[in-house]
Order: C-alpha cells, then structure tokens, then sequence
C-alpha cells in the first residue's frame, strides 16, 4: 500500500504539534457552508411553490378579485434598491481590504438604510396586494416565499447594524475584517435568492 | 500597547462542577452530555415500544385506546429517530472526531454548545404535547392530512416546532464537523489518511447539511397551514397532500443514511483493532461511502411507490444501485476479518452483531425497492420489520459498539466484559425475536400502526414472540446500567491505550486533557499510533525494504 513507504523515513517518536492556518479562514468556511444550507432551505420552498404550479396550469395567480402581480410601482424599485445594496456592501469590503474604516462605516451605513428600505417597501407591497396567505395556494407560496426571504434580509439587517456598531468602535482593519467578509457573503446571497424569487414570481408566467 | 505579556496567567478560578459542564465549550463535555441525553430519550421511546408491545401481545384492546397507541408509535419513532439515534452519534463524533483528527477542539466551540443546548429544548417540547391534550399521533412521518386537517389538537404544532429545534441543531452541528474536518486537521493528516470514522462523519454531515434544511422548509409548510390558515397541503385549496410526502422523504432517505454511516464508521475502527489488521481496501470504503451519500439523493421516491405519481423503474433502479457501494463495504469488512486475529471482547461483538443483522435490514430493503413487492407490503409489519433491522440491528449495535468501544478513553475505566457479554447476547437473542417474525407477519397482512387485531387472523403466536422479544431486549439494557455504575464506582482502569488501537484517539491520556494534546506520533499512514507502536519493527525493517522497493522499481 503506497500510504505505507513514506512511513520508512522521518521521526518515530511523538514530536510537538506546530499548526498554520492555511487556505480559507474557518469562519468564512462555516458562513459558506450555512449559506449551502439556506441554499437547500429555499430549494424545498421553490419546490413547493413550483410542484403546486404545475398542478394550475394556466390558472396559476392571484385568487379572484384580486389584482394581477405587477413589478410597478413597488416589486422593481425594491429590486433595484436590493441590488443596489449588494455593490455598497462590496465597497464596504474593499474598503476596509484597504484598511479605510471611515469608507467602512459609511458603506454599512448605506448597506443597511438599503436593506430597511427593502423591507419597508415590501411590508408596503403587502399592504396592497388585495390577498392574504389564507387565499388559496398563490397566496400561501407567494408569502411563504417573499416572507422568508424578508425574515432573512431582516436577518442579514441585524447583523450589519452589529458590523456598524464594532466598526463605530474601530474593530476592523484590513487584516483584521473576518466578519465583514462574512456578513457581505451572506448578504450577497440572501441578494441572490430575492433575484431568483423576483424572476419567478413576476417574469415566468 | 507597549508591553504586553505574550502569555498572560489566566486567573485561577474554581466553578462547580454543574456550572462548569452547563457552561462547558470543550468538544469532550459536550460529546459526554450528548450521548447522556440521548440514552435518557433512548429509555423514553423504548418504554413507549414496551406499551406497544404489550397492548400487541394478543388481539383486543387491553391497556391503550386507539389514540394513546397512535400518540405512543408516534413519539417512540420520533423520539428514536431525532433524539437517540442521530444525537448518539453525533455526540460519538463530538468527542472522538477531533481526537481522530489530532485537533485541540471543535473548529466553533460555542455553535458546539449551542447545537447540544437545543436538543433538549426541543426533544422536551415535542414529548409536551402529552401536557396539553394529547402529544402528536401521525406516525413520526406526518403524512399529510394526518397531521394537518386530522390533528386539531397542540400536540402537532409542538412537534413541528420541537422538530425544527432540533433539525436546527442538526444543522449547526454539520456545519460545525465539516469545518473542523476541512481546517482542524492536524500537519501530516491528510484526507487519506483520515480514520474511516471520520470519513463517514463528513458524509453523513454532509448529509444533514443538504438535506435537513428540506425538511425545515416542509416543516414550516405544514405549520403554516396549521396556524395560518395556508394551503400547501390541502387539496380544498389547491394544494397538494403528496407533495408533504415528497419534502419529508427527500429528508428522509439521507436521514437513514445519516444514522448508518456514523454506525458503518465505528464498525470499521473496531474490526481492525480486533482482528490485529488494517482496514481491508481503504479508499474502496471511502469511495464507496461517498457514493452511499451522493446516491442517497435520488431515492427519495421508493417510500411512495403506492402514491401512484412517481416514476417506478427509476427509483426502483436507484435503490437497487445503493446495494453495491453497500455491498463493497461488507466485502471490506469480511476480508478484514479473514485470517485476522480475532478477539472477541464485547466491542467486536456488537460489530459483528452490526454486520450480520444489518445484511438482513440491507436485504429487505432491496426487496422493498421491487415495486410489486413493495406494493404488496406497503404499510405492513414487513416494513417494520426491514427498518428496524437496519435502525437497532445496523445503528444500534453501531451505537453500543462505539459505547464499549471508547468508553475507557472517556473515563479510564473499561466497562466489565462479562456484563458487557451478557447484554450483547440477551440484546440480539431479544432483538430477533422481536423483530425476526414481523417479516412473516407482515408478509400475512398485518397492517402497521394499527393497535389491535382479529384473533381469527392467525396472528397471535407471532405477536406474543415478538413481545417476549421486546422485554428481553429491555432485560438486557438492567446488565448495561449495572456496568456502568459498577464501573464507575470500581472499574478496571486500563491506561490510555487499552485495546492497542490505531488512531490518534489513542494517543493521549484517558481521559484527554483540555485541548487534548501536547505531542503528536508523526502521521504518514491512516493508523498513526499502530505505526509509533511498531516503529521498532520498522526502523529494523527499513533497510531492507527500501532495498526491495530500490530493487523492484
């Protein structure tokens, strides 16, 4: 067995342990690895919603007497304004990549008015779509998903105000930011299920 | 900042002992407390199957009313399942992967924590809803519309919130392995060189980290339509009672492989360090695990070929495909065994007890993926049967062989092997004769889940075996108790190494110290200890073998 020849060379007796930290750091390990099991967490929500479609061809929407979805005035702007929030969370990760904490501050700050900004419009959208989650399987999908995705940007808004708070203090510098790498992973995808939620619910008819 | 002391004393403080464990991050008071709270829902369920075994002896209701018999094969299921079989292990691999590894902990030792915490929490607040009307009484699979417009009462809605606990902790905790897996390792452990335990902990973790979130999602379905007044499941609406079935077997097929890989794990360390051989055909188990796991995906649909809307030769084809990695792993085992010098301490018992009654469980489920036969024995004793060959005679006897296994690097102290020997035999005589006739019953029509039945229907000899099983089962858990009190009030203390086993576990003191080690044997092959054991052998052997390799090559 090959794993057996190079035991025929080097030390035979119990030597001090010396460990280095190579590759990627554990944490960002551990945030990749969670974000793979939001991944399969919204994959059973997809599934629901999608196996449920299919089963109304033709009269899948929103029950009667309410309005069609429209991407206007409110699904596009809060879109836009998730978007949005993705490019500042990344210049906020260059920033302090650079050592520059006030850019830092200033990222997260507008990072998170986004984020608030993206759940009051939704909490709004809600208000006007004329159905609830007890109206029928659309209704029951439709917030399902859009609600847990908004649980998860609210999520994602608690920690960047913990990021605002530690980089007020001065926490963070650009060898030191492990957690600013983290939370802009997990903001980055919570960014990308709402782009696939987005699609599904308004484009593919 | 000027000065600072590269190394601070850190103050002396003394804690109680309660304080100390409640609060405890270190991966080996975890482990212990895991695998403590597992036994004691292990008691739990088992006196909940004592209750279904006795009202089962003969025809007639004599003890329950049909509900009490659902609510108790409903909570013995899920209590098994969530709360003993999948925490035992995990709480095995919580003190013995970082030990395997030559890691001072877990990669997040306070997620660590936090994982442990909410088992507990939500193992007792799905046994609550017998405080408030009745616990859960859908089978511990919740079909749908079982467990939504049949169950009005708590009990379910505590269920789904206990489960989702508890699959939390599940999720957490897989995250946690595969981090300290990935970056724990100690210099000079590869991948290949990894213990095959630690193997079948990453896939098995891998496992609960793609699969469980699944059921969260239905989890929370279900949860909606009970409290929200949503329609996932509820066809009056537009929704669809199977699609609860497709959510929670995609869960629920890994899960039987996350329950039995952790097993197959501790099968392979102890056959080797009982049969004085190495592993036969190492990265062919390891190949063949991760094809265990990957496959497992694909097979979700064999529990609902009587639904009538899944495609029967693909899923029938795939289960059938399980058998071969499965298969390549028994061939593993047997030729580790042959020509090995075997002892037979209560260790290699229970993992030879492991293999043969787990071929059983293997070979009935093949069975059960063949759809007419599957068809015929949908919801039968068959069925009950086939898993708990596979759940107590495959995990289970995983589970006792990882307790005698590693109890003496937990506490120092090796558990008595007579007493050890008699729980053995008493538990796999009573395991058989148990579950060996519900084959037969099954196969004669006897419907699972159901509290009574007809005393013309010829059933009754084999129910009141069974039964006789079932207590002598219990029977053989009294020498287990008594062993490990005796032990430790006066157990046999046998060093750090008593067994001369191979992994790095074996390298440091019984117990281990707080972060676990000072030095290291030098790792060059899967067995480091085995290596520093017989480095004599070998510093005599290296001439000549280097010549022969020179020679040869």
């Amino acid at each position: 067995m090959s794993a057996q020849s190079p035991a025929m060379t080097g030390p035979t007796t119990m030597v001090e342990v010396e460990r280095r930290q190579v590759g990627m750091p554990t944490p960002l390990l551990g945030m990749l690895l969670f974000i793979a099991s939001e991944v399969m967490f919204f994959g059973g929500l997809f599934a629901a919603y999608f196996n449920s479609r299919a089963a109304h061809q033709g009269v899948w929407g929103p029950p009667e007497g309410a309005a069609p979805l429209e991407i206007l005035p409110i699904a596009l702007p809060i879109t836009i304004i998730l978007i949005s929030s993705s490019f500042t969370m990344q210049f906020a990760v260059w920033a302090i990549r650079r050592g520059d904490q006030r850019a830092l501050k200033r990222w997260i700050g507008v990072t998170l008015a986004l984020g608030v900004l993206f759940l009051l419009g939704q909490l709004y959208d809600y208000s006007q779509l004329g159905f609830g989650i007890g109206d029928g399987i659309f209704g029951t999908t439709f917030y399902t998903l859009t609600g847990f995705h908004g649980a998860h940007v609210f999520g994602g808004a608690v920690g960047l105000t913990i990021l605002l708070a530690r980089s007020v203090q001065g926490q963070f510098s650009a060898r030191n930011h492990i957690a600013v790498e983290a939370i802009s992973m997990y903001w980055h995808f919570v960014d990308v299920v709402w782009i696939a939620l987005f699609t599904t619910l308004y484009f593919l008819r | 900042m000027a000065t600072t002391t590269l190394t601070p004393q850190a103050a002396v403080y003394r804690r109680s002992w309660i304080l100390e464990w409640l609060t405890t991050v270190d991966h080996k008071k975890i482990g212990i407390m895991y695998i403590a709270n597992s036994f004691f829902f292990f008691f739990l369920a088992g006196i909940l199957a004592l209750v279904m075994r006795s009202e089962l002896a003969v025809p007639g209701l004599q003890f329950l009313d049909d509900r009490t018999y659902n609510e108790a094969f409903t909570m013995h299921g899920t209590i098994m399942i969530f709360l003993f079989v999948v925490p035992v292990l995990a709480g095995f691999a919580n003190y013995i992967v970082p030990l395997q590894l030559g890691a001072p902990d877990m990669a997040f030792p306070r997620i660590n924590a936090l994982s442990f915490w909410l088992l507990p929490v939500g193992g007792l607040m799905i046994m609550s809803g017998y405080l408030f009307g009745g616990a859960a009484a859908e089978g511990w699979t919740g079909y749908t519309p079982l467990s939504s417009a049949y169950s009005p009462g708590p009990g379910t809605d505590l269920w789904l919130i206990g489960l989702i606990l508890v699959g939390t902790a599940s999720i957490l905790g897989s995250v946690n392995f595969i981090a300290t897996i990935f970056k724990m390792r100690a210099p000079g452990m590869t991948l290949f060189r990894m213990p095959i335990f630690v193997w079948t902990v990453l896939v098995t973790m891998t496992l609960i980290l793609l699969a469980t979130p699944v059921l969260t999602a239905g989890l929370i379905a279900l949860f909606i339509d009970r409290n929200y007044g949503g329609s996932f499941f509820e066809p009056s609406a537009g929704g669809n009672p199977i699609l609860w079935q497709h959510i929670f077997w995609f869960f629920g097929h890994p899960e039987v492989y996350i329950v039995i890989l952790p097993a197959m794990g501790v099968v392979s360390e102890v056959l080797p360090v009982f049969s004085r051989k190495p592993l036969f055909g190492y990265r062919a188990f390891v190949f063949a695990t991760v094809g265990i796991g990957l496959l497992s995906f694909s097979v979700w649909a064999h529990h609902m070929f009587t639904t009538g809307v899944v495609f029967l030769p693909f899923f029938s084809f795939m289960t059938a495909l399980i058998a071969v990695p499965t298969g390549v792993k028994m061939f593993n085992w047997i030729a580790t065994l042959f020509r090995g010098s075997i002892s037979l301490t209560t260790p290699m018992l229970f993992a030879l007890g492991f293999i043969s009654m787990f071929l059983i469980g293997g070979i009935s489920g093949v069975m059960l993926a063949e759809p007419p036969i599957d068809f015929h024995l949908q919801d039968t004793y068959f069925v009950v049967a086939h898993l708990h060959y596979v759940f107590f005679g495959g995990s289970v006897m995983g589970v006792f062989a990882a307790l005698y296994y590693w109890f003496p690097k937990m506490f120092g102290r090796r558990l008595n092997e007579t007493l050890g020997k008699t729980h053995f035999w008493l538990m796999l005589i009573g395991f058989n004769l148990a579950f060996f006739p519900m084959h037969m019953l099954g196969i004669q029509g006897m419907p699972r889940r159901v509290a009574d039945y007809s005393p013309d229907a010829g059933w009754t000899l084999l129910n009141i075996i069974s039964t006789v099983g079932a207590f002598t089962i219990a029977i053989s858990i009294l020498p287990l108790m008594l062993n490990v009190v005796a032990t430790f009030i006066n157990g046999e203390r046998v060093g750090d190494d008593p067994w001369e086993g191979n992994t790095l576990e074996w390298a440091t003191s019984s117990p281990p110290p707080p972060y676990n080690f000072d030095t290291l044997p030098p790792i060059r092959s899967e067995r480091p200890v085995f290596d520093l054991r017989h480095k004599h052998d070998r510093e005599q052997l290296a001439p000549a073998l280097t010549a022969e390799s020179e020679a040869s090559s």
